[in-house]
């Protein structure tokens, strides 16, 4: 039997239960895998969960939540870091009161994204506590960890998850709750939270020091820990990478890091001098290696081929070995494909027949790039069809500028696409151009999230809802038409041609609701009229 | 307990319930009071592509996912991701496939991840009413029957 009181769980529902107990007020975050499901876990939970526009605004409604005083956590994928930016640097500037967790899900491998960026970097960047863990129960307690990191430094901490953390599920023993949440006050403090810059550079000097009083800290902290064992082999290691190598080697004498940024260099230190060898094994970027070699302590390093995509037991044996040797392609198996019966299939269908050149974006949309369509010609990041297919209209010769289009999701639109709408009205190109929004009523690709154009929430209630066609006019949009491709493909394929030619700024909303979702959307519609009706009813 | 740790692979394509299946083996053990790791990879998995997930039990489990060629088992629910994963079983490990139930003999097409179950079932050491208890504790009511049915089905063919 197991201890009655162990759950089996993933790493991003023991992030979630780790907040809840720590008393995290209100957690936030925009959908993007692995990441997803920490929010909805922790709304399923009891803790009041929502879903930002993007990660920007979402790091920023979180940030306030700390300023007053609460605990907070938001949550995204890896390149989520790279939208919320802004904020994050700055926030290392200004503390909080009360605590922030940030929570990057990064995506080693490249599951389900557009790059396999390793956002410890982050963290030496902006100056943020990161913490690494490498399973369910170190994603528990290492959350519990950065939130009391969070409020005693009274600074932002980086909780640094990969797929293999965020999508595991392993056993938890959660501790018990801490206390209720304080209840949230103001207070001023107008030199350490308004960043102008006779505040911000002693606010640079003040972040300085508190890292090295973390760093000082973290010599200690139990989050690092070594494993005894052989000393002619001693590895350094940190996340999942640690559990590779337990599983390969478990006679070897191991420093498995758990708070990565300020590193406790000593203790690393102290640990190479203690054996024979020293190898840093690690996913991705050699961050460890290179920050370890910069404070002078001779350590050796994984091979450049193992910087790329995930490492697995196989491969840290093959590290461990040295060996450089070619790896044998494993077989490859079906790729995921838009769904029979999507509607966006008309859509792809038309662009290849009128030739277009069509700067994309990112969603279930964007496997029209594979065949049988390859009709997507660019994708970047979220929004940039808008700004891309703008600039080639820009500069392409008249006849092949025609041929422009930008297509981009619902949910994406939201995210990144509306200051790209604004672009499109004050810089128009010559030939005018066109966007297409494919409005499916939610965010299909990481699971079917409400997002503002829905009007609903992330618990499925009914909001303020976003118009996308009300929102393009407003910016002054001059063509702006609803359509919807599946019940009339003649037609919208002339709509698009005459739009494409047309010389001026068209947007078209293209809108039929996911089929994969379209009864659930039924429901909650449904609910809601209930639910209003009864109201209604009440004396 | 064993020492030894036991791997499964559960493979096949999005929407044919591989999760499912994966999640009842995992908490199966993890009743039985194992050290339990399964790991998946999702997000593109709705858009009917290759899914699998890595179930890993024992006394003590270290990484998530099943060794290369390690796998004991290998259960696959598509007929076309047999030859895919084929490389995942280790010498002498049990393939369990597709087409060893009718599919026409189910209540319910979908069933098929549990029919393999009951194939799957008779080759490990957990009790009949262990399986049952956790097959009723995932589906909902109006699935059950049809999951029962496909899991004793399955049991039977093996």
């Amino acid at each position: 039997m197991n201890d009655p009181n162990k759950l089996l769980l993933s790493g991003d529902e023991a992030v979630a239960r780790a907040a809840l107990d720590a008393g995290v007020i209100l957690g936030t975050g925009y959908p993007g895998t692995p990441s997803t499901e920490i929010l909805e876990c922790f709304s399923q939970l009891g803790g009041r969960a929502q879903w930002a526009p993007n990660e920007k605004v979402a790091l920023e409604v979180a940030l306030g939540v700390a300023f007053a005083g609460a605990r907070a956590m938001v949550t995204m994928k890896h390149v989520g870091v790279n939208v919320a930016a802004d904020p994050l640097f700055t926030s290392a500037y200004t503390g909080v009161s009360g605590a922030l967790l940030v929570v990057s899900a990064d995506d080693p491998g490249i599951a389900s994204s557009q790059n396999e960026q390793d956002n410890r970097h982050y963290a030496v960047a902006a100056g943020l506590p990161m913490l690494e863990p490498s399973d369910s129960q170190e994603a528990y307690d290492f959350t519990r960890a950065a939130l009391e990191t969070s409020e005693r430094w009274k600074i932002p901490v980086l909780l640094r998850l990969t797929t293999r953390v965020c999508h595991s599920r392993t056993l938890v023993h959660p501790r018990a709750a801490g206390p209720a949440p304080k209840t949230p006050h103001f207070e001023r403090d107008i030199r350490g939270r308004v960043m102008i810059p006779a505040y911000a550079r002693p606010a640079h000097r003040r972040l300085r020091q508190k890292l090295s009083e973390i760093q000082v800290w973290n010599e200690t902290s139990t989050l690092n820990r070594v494993i005894d064992g052989d000393r002619k082999l001693g590895v350094i290691t940190s996340g999942v990478s640690y559990m590779h190598l337990r599983e390969v080697a478990p006679h070897l004498r191991v420093l498995k890091l758990g708070f990565t940024y300020p590193l406790p260099m000593e203790t690393i230190r102290a640990f190479a001098a203690g054996v024979e060898r020293c190898l840093v094994l690690e996913e991705g970027d050699p961050y460890l290696a290179d920050a370890i070699r910069a404070a002078g302590v001779v350590v050796e390093s994984k091979p450049e081929m193992y910087r790329f995509d995930e490492l697995d037991a196989g491969r840290v044996r093959r590290i461990l070995a040295g060996d450089t040797s070619p790896e044998t392609p494993v077989p490859s198996g079906k790729p995921p494909q838009l769904c029979v019966g999507c509607s966006y299939r008309y859509v792809f269908e038309a662009f290849r027949k009128l030739d277009c050149i069509v700067a994309g974006d990112i969603g279930c949309y964007t496997l029209g790039a594979v065949p049988p369509f390859e009709a997507i010609d660019a994708c970047v990041c979220m929004g940039a069809s808008i700004g891309v297919g703008l600039g080639m209209r820009h500069v392409l010769p008249a006849e092949e500028a025609r041929r422009v289009v930008s297509v981009i999701g619902d949910s994406t639109f939201v995210h990144g696409g509306i200051t790209g709408l604004v672009e499109m009205v004050y810089n128009p190109p010559p030939t005018g151009h066109v966007v297409l929004i494919l409005d499916n009523a939610t965010t299909a690709m990481t699971g079917h999230q409400e997002h503002p154009g829905t009007g609903r929430t992330l618990e499925h209630e009914p909001t303020g809802k976003l118009s996308i066609e009300d929102l393009a006019r407003s910016v002054g949009i001059p063509n702006v038409v609803v359509c919807d491709p599946a019940t009339d493909k003649p037609g919208f394929e002339r709509l698009l041609r005459d739009c494409l030619g047309n010389g001026q700024l068209n947007l078209i909303v293209a809108r039929r609701p996911c089929l994969l979702i379209a009864g659930k959307i039924k429901d909650y519609e449904r609910a809601a009229e209930q639910c209003c009706e009864t109201l209604a009813q009440e004396p | 307990m064993s020492e030894r740790v036991t791997n499964i692979i559960i493979a096949g394509l999005g929407g044919q319930g591989v999760l499912t299946a994966s999640a009842i083996v995992s908490e199966l053990a993890f009743r039985a009071g194992f050290d339990v790791k399964q790991s998946e990879l999702h997000g593109m998995s709705q858009r009917g592509g290759s899914v699998s997930s890595d179930i890993r039990f024992g006394r003590e489990v270290f990484s998530p996912m099943v060794p290369t060629g390690a796998a004991d088992y290998l259960v696959v629910v598509a007929p076309d991701q047999v030859e895919v994963n084929r490389y995942q079983l280790r010498p002498g490990g049990v393939l369990v496939e597709p087409g060893a139930v009718d599919a026409a003999e189910l209540i319910n097409k979908k069933s098929s991840n549990v029919a393999l179950l009951g194939i799957l079932s008779r080759h490990l050491d957990f009790s009949e009413a262990a399986w049952l208890e956790v097959i009723a504790a995932v589906f909902p009511e109006k699935l059950l029957a049809a999951n029962l049915q496909a899991f004793a089905l399955g049991r039977e063919r093996a």
